[in-house]
C-alpha cells in the first residue's frame, strides 16, 4: 500500500466560531449580517491578515486572490472543533485589539507594513505560547490563521498554478531530474 | 429471472473479480453477487478529475463525518476523496474483543479500487518457515505450485518491477519499473554497500508502465504518474476489478452481476452432500432470494467469507459450513505495520523529479530466510522511499513576501522506512458469530478477538533497530522512529479463518480451496491463508482465485462437481 499520504496527512484542523464577535472590527460602524458564523466583514479581515503572511508578489498573486478567508469559513466552520472554533473566533478579536494597542489602529485601516510588523509579532507571541501549553490543548489562534493561509493558499488555484507548478496529468514519471535554484517545487 | 447458474460467486473484489472472469473465460455461466452497490469503470469515480482547490475541503473530512467514523476514518488512503469507496461506521457494526479495525468498502470492485497495489510474489521460504522454524503449519502447496498463476495474473494486471533476482522476492512478469529517485538510488546503495544480505530495489506494484496487447484488449492504458489511484484511474493505469476482470468477464456475455445483494449463507444439501447455492438478502428491499449453482467460490474478503461460513448452518454442519473440527473462524493473522522511521538526507540540491510516483521502493526480507537468526520468527518487508519537502527553511519569521517565495521552491530531502510484518496465525487469535446481536439484514455480527503477542514486540523492535542502522549508515539525519502501536486490522491485510492445510483434520481447505467436506465451494479470499508471509497478500489471493477456477471448470465439465 501506498501509505506515504497516509502518514503526511496528519490533520492540521483546528478551528474557530464567531459567536457574540460582531462589534469587534469597525466599532460603531454598521455590521454586515453573518452568514453562519462568519460576516462579510470577518472574511475581508481574514483575507488581509493572509494577504499580510502571503502577499502577491512578482510572479504570483497572494492569499487574498487564493480567497483565503472564504476558505478559512470553510474549514473553520466544517472542521474545527468547538474548543477550536471559540479560540478562532475569540482570535480575531483579540488580532484586532493586538493591532489598536500595538499599531494604533484597526487591522484593516493600517498600512502593509504596519499590518506586518503586527503579524510578526503575534507570530513570536504564538510560537510562545504553543511551547508553553499542554500537548492536548489547541493551538494558539494565530497559529490556525497561519496554517490555514499556508493550507489553503498553496492548495488553491492560484497558488498551486503560479507559485509553484501544478501538472494535473503528468503523463509519465522521471525519478531523476536536474532542479536549478529559483525553479518552483511541484505543487 | 431464473435463479439457476453454473457458478456464482460471493464478492466482486480482488479475487472475486478473478474468479468471474476465469470462470467465464472457461464458459460456465457466472452469478457474481457483491453487497454493495454498482461502481462502474469511469462513470462512477465522481472525484476523478477534481484538482486540489475543486474538493470542498481541500481533502479534508468534516469534524462530524470524523466524529461519527472513528473507524473507517483511520484507514490509509482516505479523505474527502475517497470516502464514497468505503462502508461508514454505522452501517456495518461489529464486536470488538480486542481492538481490530476492521475496513472495508462494500461497493462493485470492493477494496480493489482502494488497494496498495504492491505486488510481490511469496518465497519458497514463507511457504516452508512456519513449520521449519517450528511456529505454524506448513502449506499443501508450495511456490512451484502457484508460480505460473503468478505469471498468469502478472501478464494480465500489468505490474511493473525489476527482476533482481531475490531469493526472499521472487521475480515475476514485470513491465518496466518506476525509477529510484536520486535519493532513493543512494538509499539503495548505501545499503547495499553496508549489507550485502538488503536489497532495497524497485517497486513492484500493479501500473501498467508499458501497455501490452492484453491491456488494450481491457481499455487500459499507461499510467499517467498522478498518484490520485483510489480515487479510480480514469487511464485505468492501476488494476482494479472494475477497471479490468469484471468488464472482461462481462464481455463474455457469461457474467450477471447483482449489487445490493448481501449474502445470507452458503445453502447445503444433505442428499448431495454439496452446496446447492446461496441465500441472498437484498441490501435495500430485505427481500431473500435464493440462488442454486453447482460452483461456489467464496472471495467475500476473509473476515466476511468466514462470516458466511460460520452462518451456514445446516443438520450436517451445525457450527457453520465444513466446520467439523472447530478450526473455521482460527488461526486470523494479519501485518504488522506498526513501525516507521524517517529523516533528512542532506545535499542532492540539484536534483528533483518529474510527476508523481504512485509507487514506492521495497526492502526485501532479510531476516529468518534459510534459517532463524533472530529473537523472534517470521520476517517483515519493508517500502521506503524519498521525497523532496516544500518550501526551503526560512530563519526570518514566516510572515511576508521573503517567506512566501522561500516557500514556493522544494526544500530538503526526506527518507522514510516502514514495515509489514508476518504475525504468527494462533488458534485464539479467531472471529466467531454474536449469539445476541444481529445486523440490520439480521445476520449476526462478527465478533473480533485478534491481538499482538510477543513475537510482534521483537519483531517492531528489530524493525525500529535495523531502519536506524540502515538509515544511519546511508548518511540520514534527524532520525526519528516510531512505534504506532495501532490495532491489528488497520493494516488491512487480516488473513485466515478457514486455512489450507493438508488435511480435514488440521484445516478447512484442501490444496485447491475447496472446502474439505463440501466440495463444490471454494474459498480463495484472504480466508485461506495458512500463514501470512511478510508480502503484500492480494495478488496470492488472486493467484490462488485463478488456480482453483481453472480447477474447477476442469472438474465441472468432468461432472466432478
Amino acid at each position: 500500500m501506498n501509505r506515504r499520504e497516509a502518514i503526511s496527512a496528519t490533520a492540521l484542523l483546528m478551528g474557530g466560531t464567531m459567536v457574540g464577535a460582531q462589534a469587534f472590527l469597525t466599532g460603531c460602524k454598521q455590521q454586515a449580517p453573518k452568514e453562519g458564523l462568519f460576516s462579510a466583514d470577518d472574511l475581508a479581515l481574514l483575507d488581509e491578515v493572509g494577504e499580510t503572511i502571503l502577499p502577491t508578489t512578482e510572479g504570483s498573486p497572494g492569499a487574498k486572490a487564493a480567497r483565503i478567508g472564504a476558505f478559512m469559513k470553510v474549514i473553520v466552520t466544517d472542521c474545527y472543533s468547538e474548543d477550536e472554533q471559540k479560540i478562532f473566533t475569540e482570535g480575531l478579536i483579540k488580532l484586532n485589539k493586538a493591532s489598536q494597542q500595538m499599531q494604533g489602529d484597526d487591522f484593516m485601516v493600517i498600512g502593509a507594513e504596519k499590518k506586518e510588523l503586527l503579524l510578526v509579532a503575534l507570530l513570536e507571541q504564538a510560537e510562545k505560547y504553543n511551547e508553553g501549553k499542554a500537548e492536548d490543548e489547541p493551538v494558539h489562534y494565530f497559529t490556525m490563521m497561519h496554517q490555514l493561509t499556508h493550507w489553503g493558499y498553496f492548495s488553491s488555484e492560484p497558488g498551486a498554478t503560479q507559485a509553484l507548478r501544478y501538472i494535473a496529468v503528468p503523463g509519465r514519471w522521471e525519478g531523476c531530474v536536474p532542479y536549478a535554484k529559483g525553479d518552483r517545487a511541484w505543487a | 429471472m431464473d435463479n439457476t447458474f453454473d457458478a456464482i460467486v460471493i464478492g466482486s473484489g480482488i479475487s472475486g473479480g478473478w474468479a468471474a472472469k476465469e470462470l467465464c473465460d472457461k464458459g460456465l455461466k457466472t452469478l457474481v453477487l457483491e453487497r454493495g452497490r454498482d461502481v462502474v469503470h469511469n462513470k462512477d469515480y465522481p472525484t476523478a478529475h477534481l484538482r486540489p482547490w475543486e474538493l470542498a475541503h481541500r481533502g479534508a473530512l468534516t469534524k462530524k463525518f470524523k466524529d461519527e467514523n472513528p473507524l473507517i476514518t483511520k484507514a490509509a488512503g482516505f479523505g474527502e476523496d475517497t470516502k464514497h469507496f468505503f462502508i461508514e461506521d454505522k452501517d456495518h457494526p461489529y464486536v470488538q474483543e480486542k481492538p481490530f479495525d476492521w475496513i472495508r468498502g462494500y461497493q462493485v470492485g470492493g477494496k480493489s479500487i482502494i488497494w496498495g497495489r504492491a505486488t510481490q510474489r511469496w518465497s519458497k521460504y514463507e511457504f516452508t518457515a512456519p513449520e521449519r522454524q517450528g511456529y505454524g503449519m506448513n502449506w499443501p502447496i508450495g511456490y512451484d505450485d502457484v508460480a505460473p498463476w503468478y505469471s498468469h495474473v502478472e501478464k494480465f494486471m500489468g505490474v511493473c518491477g525489476t527482476r533482481d533476482g531475490i531469493e526472499a522476492m521472487p521475480d515475476g512478469e514485470f513491465l518496466p519499473p518506476f525509477q529510484f529517485n536520486c535519493v532513493e538510488q543512494h538509499m539503495s546503495d548505501k545499503i547495499k554497500e553496508h549489507f550485502p544480505d538488503r536489497n532495497m530495489v524497485h517497486a513492484r506494484w500493479a501500473h501498467i508502465t508499458e501497455p501490452q496487447e492484453v491491456h488494450i484488449q481491457q481499455g487500459r492504458g499507461k499510467c499517467q504518474a498522478r498518484n490520485l489511484c483510489m480515487r479510480g484511474c480514469p487511464f485505468g493505469g492501476y488494476f482494479s476489478s472494475v477497471s479490468s476482470t469484471l468488464p472482461w468477464a462481462d464481455k463474455t456475455g457469461n457474467m450477471t452481476i447483482r449489487p445490493f445483494s448481501v449474502v445470507h449463507s452458503v445453502l447445503y444439501d444433505e442428499a448431495t452432500g454439496k452446496a446447492s447455492g446461496v441465500r441472498v438478502i437484498d441490501a435495500n428491499t430485505k427481500e431473500t432470494t435464493d440462488f442454486k449453482a453447482r460452483i461456489i467460490f467464496l472471495n467475500a474478503s476473509a473476515l466476511n467469507s468466514t462470516l458466511i461460513m460460520l452462518n451456514s448452518k445446516s443438520d450436517r454442519f451445525p457450527n457453520g459450513l465444513g466446520n467439523d473440527n472447530d478450526l473455521l473462524g482460527r488461526y486470523v493473522g494479519f501485518h504488522n505495520y506498526r513501525g516507521w522511521a524517517g529523516g533528512k538526507v542532506d545535499g542532492f540540491e540539484d536534483k528533483y523529479y518529474y510527476g508523481r510516483n504512485p509507487t514506492e521502493p521495497i526492502i526485501a526480507n532479510f531476516r529468518n530466510l534459510g534459517k532463524k537468526d533472530t529473537d523472534f520468527v517470521g520476517g517483515y518487508t519493508i517500502f521506503s522511499g524519498a521525497w523532496r519537502a516544500r518550501g526551503v527553511h526560512f530563519k526570518q519569521p514566516a510572515i511576508g513576501a521573503a517567506y512566501k517565495l522561500s516557500q514556493t521552491e522544494p526544500g530538503g530531502w526526506h527518507v522514510y522506512m516502514y514495515m509489514q510484518g508476518e504475525t504468527i496465525p494462533k488458534a485464539e487469535n479467531h472471529v466467531r458469530l454474536s449469539e445476541t446481536e444481529k445486523d440490520q439484514w439480521g445476520i449476526p455480527l462478527l465478533i473480533t478477538s485478534v491481538g499482538y503477542d510477543d513475537n510482534d514486540e521483537k519483531m517492531v523492535d528489530d524493525f525500529l533497530t535495523q531502519a536506524r542502522l540502515m538509515m544511519e549508515k546511508a548518511g540520514v539525519k534527524n532520525i526519528e522512529t516510531n512505534d504506532s502501536k495501532q490495532a491489528p486490522g488497520l493494516d488491512i491485510h487480516e488473513m485466515g479463518g478457514a486455512r489450507m492445510g493438508t488435511d480435514p483434520s488440521n484445516s478447512i481447505l484442501n490444496k485447491w480451496n475447496q472446502v474439505h467436506q463440501c466440495k463444490n465451494v471454494f474459498v480463495t479470499d484472504g480466508a485461506c491463508m495458512t500463514s501470512t508471509g511478510n508480502q503484500s497478500p492480494s495478488i496470492l489471493y488472486m493467484a490462488l482465485t485463478a488456480r482453483a477456477a481453472n480447477y474447477a471448470a476442469e472438474e465441472f465439465k468432468k461432472g466432478n462437481l
